[in-house]
């Protein structure tokens, strides 16, 4: 497969992957951002850039994750085996620190100083928090009043680890004013500050940095699954808020035709609702936090709230390589409601002894959809990118028990 | 083309003075009372108006903007109202410069073609879109060229020389100086730090040279006046309305129209006053 063919090589030298991408930021961040795509280009060539990350992966986030066969949910649902990756074994219980270690170490190497981040379920919060103190930097989390609320637990770890949380009261009080909060944040303090941006989206070069360093979770899996099967999967899922973690785990299968992807959008209460937070199957091409990508948005181009039970997925856009994949029709991405992923996230607690995050339980809700219409001697691969102890209370309450 | 902005930057040169541009979010408090603030600006002493078009993430901007462009928004207001609003405001002066700001989804979401021929029927001289930089304007260039739009660029203080060219080709109407790095509304940046921003950016380009964020007093206007050849007021008159808007006042346009006239004066003596 060469570079011409190959659906990896994206993307293009401004950061468009097709019409997707690019860099829309004020012109105060136009030197910053092509500096730091140097920074990035520089550090990529470095081997000591990549022997650090790789040491700290494997002592201190806890790498490789397993690639676990779960024989009762397959069992359960009758259909192909199923396989989990388990990034929420990782350190801070998710893969948002895969891409928090790549980016403080490149912070590190630019001389910044101080760490900012966005929040929506408090996840890259976390991570963020987390690796800020295993550097010793500085570092301010913003996060949305309204998810502030519904992820106490999360709050809590951001200030033990030593991070300032932001409480951020513009617009509708989630994920997308926490990201322009930020924005506004580094724009103003743009000597000493790196943003650590959270999922694959935002201007050039982060959807393709948070890409990379996200990919860790495809490559394992699929040595992984060579190792076990001694075959590629013939179906890959992962849910998708800005898909950092669907890109990670999809991007190393790209050129391989017959692996199926499937990204799980949330679509909240129903994609018929207006209460969702699909951007593919529900938005139009716009510009938001510094890409083109798929947003949800009125005739006016003014950006709508997303909803999702899960904080992490409740965002009214998605990284731009996925609106470039779904363009293409290399991954095909569907759909699980809020109500999917409660019924997804108690049938992995009965099956299989695991909580997950609300997050993968909207992808296995499509498995459990998906696999029984596969053969026995198919494989799945799904991504469990987060554990739920951090949702316990949301679904709780979702479930109508008093804790 | 006929070219409000070059004759007007020409007519305050002649005068030995700086222009006033002032900043309103269209729409704010809502679209009636937008359009009476709209026509007093030139008679208080605006020389340039711009205008913005609302946005729900405007995330260059600073709180007073976020407001106004919240309360905007709340009453309804769409960027066809805009431009209504300023065929209307056309028709008793076309002679003020209008430019529009705001951020590119809703002029996508418009089309841009579809776009700058309604902008420039409406007498629309020109557009600041603050994310959309250089690299980025080609969707957006040609429809403007086409429609005799011009596409004012922003320098800042993080704009370096190695940065400085990518900014000024293709810019016109004029160069907008941010001079601070940061939101609109925010701290003031020192006037001996904006003369040498101005003097450094002169030397590159002929355009005239519009100095913006931060610029909240008569004072401080002046103190810029003496150095550029525009000086852009923006959140204080966004914060006076947001101000007289909570209290239901029903003279905001007068309110308005008499802080631009203390802004004028202020601009309009800056160099006499220093070479006095």
């Amino acid at each position: 497969m060469n570079a011409e063919t190959s659906l990896r090589a994206g993307p293009d030298a401004n950061g468009h992957f097709g019409q997707f991408g690019g860099r829309y930021v004020a012109e105060t961040l136009m030197p910053l951002i092509l500096e730091l795509e140097q920074a990035y280009t520089d550090a990529k060539a470095d081997p000591a850039f990549h022997a650090e990350l790789e040491d700290l992966l494997k002592h201190y986030v806890g790498r490789p994750s397993p690639l676990y066969f779960a024989e009762r949910l397959t069992d359960e649902l009758g259909g192909a085996k199923i396989y989990l990756k388990r990034d929420e074994l990782n350190h801070t219980g998710a893969h948002k620190i895969n891409n928090c270690i790549g980016q403080i170490l490149l912070a590190r190497r630019m001389g910044k100083t101080r760490i900012i981040a966005e929040t929506g379920a408090g996840q890259h919060g976390v991570a963020t928090a987390t690796v800020a103190a295993r550097f010793g930097l500085p570092c301010t989390i913003f996060m949305g009043a309204r998810d502030i609320e519904r992820q106490a637990p999360n709050v809590f770890r951001m200030k033990l680890l030593g991070a300032e949380v932001r409480s951020v009261e513009s617009g509708s009080k989630t994920l997308k004013d926490a990201m322009n909060e930020a924005l506004r944040d580094w724009v103003t303090n743009v000597h000493d500050t790196f943003y650590i941006i959270g999922t694959a989206a935002g201007p050039h070069p982060y959807p393709e940095l948070v890409r990379d360093f996200q990919t860790v979770i495809g490559k394992e899996a699929r040595a992984q699954i060579l190792e076990r099967e001694g075959r590629l999967p013939d179906l890959l899922v992962a849910s998708i808020g800005g898909g950092s973690n669907a890109i990670g785990l999809f991007h190393p299968f790209l050129d391989d035709k017959d692996v199926r992807i499937v990204g799980i959008e949330a679509s909240g209460k129903g994609l018929n609702t207006h209460e969702h937070a699909a951007s593919l199957a529900g938005g139009r091409a716009g510009v938001l936090h510094g890409n083109k990508t798929m947003l949800l948005q009125d005739e006016d181009g003014q950006i709508t709230e997303a909803h999702s039970i899960s904080a992490g997925l409740d965002y009214p856009g998605i990284g731009p390589e996925h609106a470039w994949l779904h363009a293409i029709g290399r991954v095909e991405y569907q759909s699980a409601t809020d109500a999917e992923a409660l019924e997804g996230f108690q049938l992995l607690c009965r099956t299989e002894g695991i909580i997950p995050a609300l997050e993968p339980a909207h992808a296995i809700a499509a498995v459990a959809r998906i696999a029984p219409t596969m053969g026995k001697d198919q494989i799945i691969i799904a991504n469990l990118c987060g554990r739920g102890d951090k949702d316990i209370f949301t679904v709780a309450a979702a479930l109508g028990v008093t804790m | 083309m006929s070219d409000r902005l070059s004759a007007r930057f020409a007519a305050c040169a002649a005068q030995g003075r700086a222009a006033l541009v002032t900043f309103v979010t269209a729409g704010d408090p809502d679209l009636a009372t937008s359009a009476e603030i709209l026509a007093a600006l030139p008679g208080a002493g605006a020389d340039v108006i711009e205008i913005g078009m609302p946005f729900t993430d405007p995330m260059a901007d600073g709180p007073a903007i976020q407001r106004g462009n919240l309360r905007s928004l709340a009453a309804g207001t769409t960027l066809r109202q805009l431009l209504a609003m300023v065929t209307d405001f056309r028709k008793a002066d076309d002679a003020t410069p209008i430019v529009l700001m705001g951020y590119f989804n809703p002029i996508l979401a418009f089309g841009p073609e579809r776009f700058a021929a309604a902008a420039r029927a409406a007498g629309i001289d020109g557009c600041i879109v603050v994310d959309l930089p250089p690299e980025e304007a080609g969707e957006l260039v040609p429809a403007l060229s086409a429609h005799g739009l011009h596409l004012v660029r922003l320098a800042t203080p993080t704009t370096d020389a190695q940065r400085l060219p990518a900014v000024l080709n293709g810019a016109s109407g004029f160069l907008y100086y941010v001079a601070v790095a940061g939101v609109t509304g925010a701290n003031s940046a020192a006037a001996t730090d904006i003369a040498a921003a101005v003097a450094r950016l002169k030397a590159s380009t002929s355009l005239p040279i519009a100095v913006g964020f931060g610029v909240r007093t008569p004072e401080q206007a002046a103190a810029i006046a003496a150095h550029a050849d525009a000086v852009v007021v923006g959140s204080a008159i966004v914060d006076a309305i947001g101000a007289a808007a909570e209290e239901r006042a029903n003279d905001i346009p007068a309110r308005v129209a008499a802080q631009v006239a203390a802004l004028a004066q202020a601009v309009r003596t800056a160099r006499k006053e220093q070479a006095a």
